[in-house]
């Protein structure tokens, strides 16, 4: 025992002298000069991103990325932004807010990125949202609708990409309640910020407690049996539904075996065809006919915008499948960029958030931009699709949501300028 | 004993010192690393002692650890938000009370867990403890989406430590969390060697070796091993609440089934019963993953996406196969100084 004792904190000091050694050595090798603006050097511009390539999440989502670097790749090869080509640097997270954490820490302190740019996921971002306030990092268009992202007071570097779910959830509800006024509106939501958005959103629009059913299933839990059965209990005709792709086409797919054929309007996180129908297989697919969603982006097959994003993905992204998340990346892309180009030919963290809260840029969306200094979310219109003939468009039908509720607009949609790189000037 | 006390006291205070030192020389990547791995540090020291000394295998550590991060989380925000507004809030207070606070919020939830566990532990062997510790791990994320305040996957924040004013300009936050962390292990991992050395840890291998003779020489087998449970959970909880300051953020997906059994391939290689051990497998497990992660990134795309998560899993594998075969001791046995016998691998 004495032995014991005595030698070991011997062999503790030898380890952390090792530990020491070892460490300084690292430090020694890889600390990188402080450069004026991070990320920015005379030709390039880096940024950064955390994204699910794997994981529980990666199917929906692991494509958003590759688009957003096919784009970058496409503004490259043009001449960049101001002379300067984007380096987009995307580290997995697996959608696990514990290694969001660290892959951003090694964005901002290995890689020095200039900005972190459509982080995605709610969780995963919430983990972070603190980290990159106390750095002053600018945290440009989260991929998510909380409302989390717009509080300028406390975050003033981070703003949302995504139409925030409350506008989504008003104006499904909304649409509902205009096609068929006796609708019995009902709500299945993700457990977090997203399925409580679109519940806040629709009882904006049906009026608080009117909603018939509402149900909440966690991502850890395959089967939405019991929340399904409850809702046909309740007598729903209209079921909104705030849910991620793989439980839109859940949802779809129980009803369907319960012989159940409700309306089913999905948020635009949750409603894209081409990746419903893979969740479906083909010969289930048809029960989509009549799926209703909202979108802010030009995700439709008549838009000039989609064409050239085809085209890019066709040469930069190697023929990848056309669906909603290449529509959703690419834009990403496109927004990024033109913000980058009114940060002028220096730019600076201050400038590009600047150039953002200025209100000038109007993005490639169903409408404008809404950027502004109090107002930290991208999109407050949205524009309605319907799955038609298994091709999902848009309709004429657009609302614009406020906190007074859900108002029909006629739809803005943002031209297509310069084959789709912002112009410098 | 009295001079032992003194001179563990002065080696302990002296370790933290150059820990302490050894932040200057890190850039604050680095530092958060650091921070990272003495987070895990904490945890594998009472994960090796239970396991090396009793022969008890918990595959469950992590949810001790976040037992210990949720208790520190939830009781830090109540009292920052107690005292908001207040003058306590804008000095040192303001960061100090919500800490201390939160620390001991972190033990009572780790420490009452622990005790439950260890009670059934007490009455359970080898594998079967094994698979009850498993099943929580399994039951983490669906318990934190049930338990209302827990917030399901995303979690519960933490509130954030600040640099103190009079540090501001000389550190950076990462350097400040380390300093954290290591004072935090200081406190846990010192009473573990005291224990160890101690009748505490003699009573410990008595019931590990022979539970009827341990009987016979007057010592209760269920007690030592509820006990020792206990301050492997409390050290475990310690080890949660350094991760919570750091990274601010308790959420089930930081303590899934791979990083429990992490912990346990950290106190194998390291070295079961061997602090110092401890010490190297929580680096190794820190920096294994991210050292795999740079080099995968090297790789094309495409075959980088599919080693991801899998090639570091697979090497941590390899390491303990070649580790327990060459040196069944862990690497607490390549140095010299270690002149007792390996402890014994549990017989599970």
């Amino acid at each position: 025992m004495r032995t014991a004792l005595l030698s070991r904190p011997r062999s503790v000091g030898t380890a952390a002298v090792l530990g020491l050694t070892a460490a300084t050595a690292l430090s020694a090798c890889s600390t990188p000069a402080a450069a004026e603006v991070p990320g920015v050097t005379d030709d390039t511009v880096v940024i950064g991103t955390h994204q699910p390539l794997t994981g529980p999440a990666a199917a929906g989502f692991a494509s958003i990325s590759a688009a957003t670097a096919a784009y970058f790749e496409y503004v490259n090869a043009n001449g960049g932004i101001h002379g300067r080509s984007i380096e987009y640097v995307v580290k997995d997270d697996g959608y696990n807010p514990a290694t969001t954490q660290t892959v951003v820490r090694e964005l901002v302190q290995e890689d020095e990125v200039f900005a972190v740019v459509n982080g995605l996921g709610t969780p995963t971002h919430s983990s972070v949202l603190d980290y990159l306030d106390q750095n002053g990092v600018p945290d440009l268009f989260v991929a998510s609708g909380s409302l989390t992202w717009d509080q300028p007071d406390e975050y003033p570097g981070t703003f949302g990409f995504n139409a925030d779910y409350v506008t989504e959830g008003a104006a499904l509800a909304q649409y509902a309640l205009d096609t068929e006024p006796d609708a019995v509106v009902c709500v299945l939501g993700q457990d977090d910020d997203f399925g409580e958005g679109i519940l806040a959103g629709v009882e904006l629009a049906v009026g608080a407690g009117k909603v018939a059913s509402s149900q909440t299933y966690s991502t850890a839990d395959q089967d939405v049996t019991a929340q399904i059965g409850a809702m046909k209990e309740a007598g729903c005709t209209h079921n909104v539904l705030g849910t991620i792709n793989g439980f839109t086409a859940l949802a779809v797919g129980t009803a369907a075996q319960m012989d159940w054929f409700p309306r089913w309007h999905v948020s635009s996180s949750g409603a894209d065809h081409p990746t419903l129908v893979e969740y479906l297989g083909a010969d289930v697919a048809p029960v989509l006919e009549g799926l209703v969603s909202v979108n802010y982006l030009p995700n439709s097959p008549s838009s000039e915008w989609y064409e050239l994003f085809s085209t890019i993905n066709d040469e930069y992204n190697d023929g990848a499948p056309y669906t909603g998340n290449t529509t959703y990346g690419m834009s990403v892309g496109y927004q990024f960029a033109e913000a980058l180009a009114a940060a002028g030919p220096d730019p600076t963290r201050e400038s590009i958030l600047a150039a953002v809260e200025s209100g000038d840029l109007v993005g490639n969306g169903v409408a404008p931009l809404t950027y502004s200094a109090e107002d930290h979310f991208a999109h407050r219109t949205v524009r309605v699709a319907v799955v038609t003939d298994g091709v999902q468009d848009f309709t004429d039908d657009a609302y614009t949501v406020s906190e007074a509720g859900a108002v029909a607009v006629e739809p803005a949609q943002v031209p297509l300028e310069n084959e789709g790189i912002p112009v410098t000037d | 004993m009295r001079t032992h006390g003194a001179r563990l006291l002065l080696r302990a205070g002296l370790l933290t010192l150059l820990a302490l030192g050894a932040t200057f020389l890190l850039d604050p990547y680095r530092n958060y690393q650091l921070a990272t791995a003495t987070g895990v540090f904490v945890a594998v020291a009472g994960l090796t002692l239970l396991v090396g000394l009793t022969g008890q295998l918990s595959l469950g550590h992590a949810v001790l650890m976040a037992a210990g991060g949720y208790g520190y989380a939830l009781t830090a925000t109540r009292v920052e938000s107690a005292i908001e507004g207040t003058p306590v809030a804008d000095g040192a207070g303001g960061w100090l009370l919500p800490l201390l606070a939160g620390v001991a919020g972190a033990l009572a939830t780790a420490g009452l867990l622990g005790l439950l566990l260890g009670l059934a532990a007490a009455r359970l062997r080898g594998p079967y403890l094994a698979g009850l510790t498993l099943a929580l791990v399994i039951a983490l994320p669906s318990v934190a989406s049930t338990v209302p305040g827990l917030a399901g996957e995303q979690g519960v924040r933490a509130p954030f430590v600040p640099v103190p004013d009079a540090l501001a300009a000389l550190i950076a936050t990462e350097q400040w969390h380390a300093w954290l962390a290591i004072i935090v292990a200081a406190c846990a991992v010192t009473p573990l060697v005291a224990l160890r050395a101690g009748r505490a840890g003699l009573r410990m291998r008595a019931v590990h070796d022979d539970e009827t003779a341990a009987r016979l020489a007057g010592v209760d087998p269920g007690r030592v091993k509820a006990g020792a449970f206990v301050l492997s959970s409390l050290a475990a909880g310690l080890g949660g609440v350094v991760l919570a300051i750091v990274t601010q953020q308790v959420s089930p997906g930081a303590y899934g089934l791979g990083f429990s059994l992490l912990l346990v391939v950290a106190a194998v290689v390291g070295g079961l019963g061997s602090l110092g051990g401890a010490a190297l497998g929580a680096v190794l497990v820190t920096l294994l993953p991210w050292v795999v992660d740079q080099a995968t990134t090297a790789l094309p795309a495409d075959l980088g996406h599919r080693l991801a998560g899998n090639l570091e899993i697979a090497l941590f594998g390899v390491v303990v196969i070649v580790v327990t075969v060459l040196r069944p001791g862990g690497l607490a046995d390549l140095f010299p100084g270690r002149k007792h016998a390996p402890e014994q691998v549990p017989s599970t």
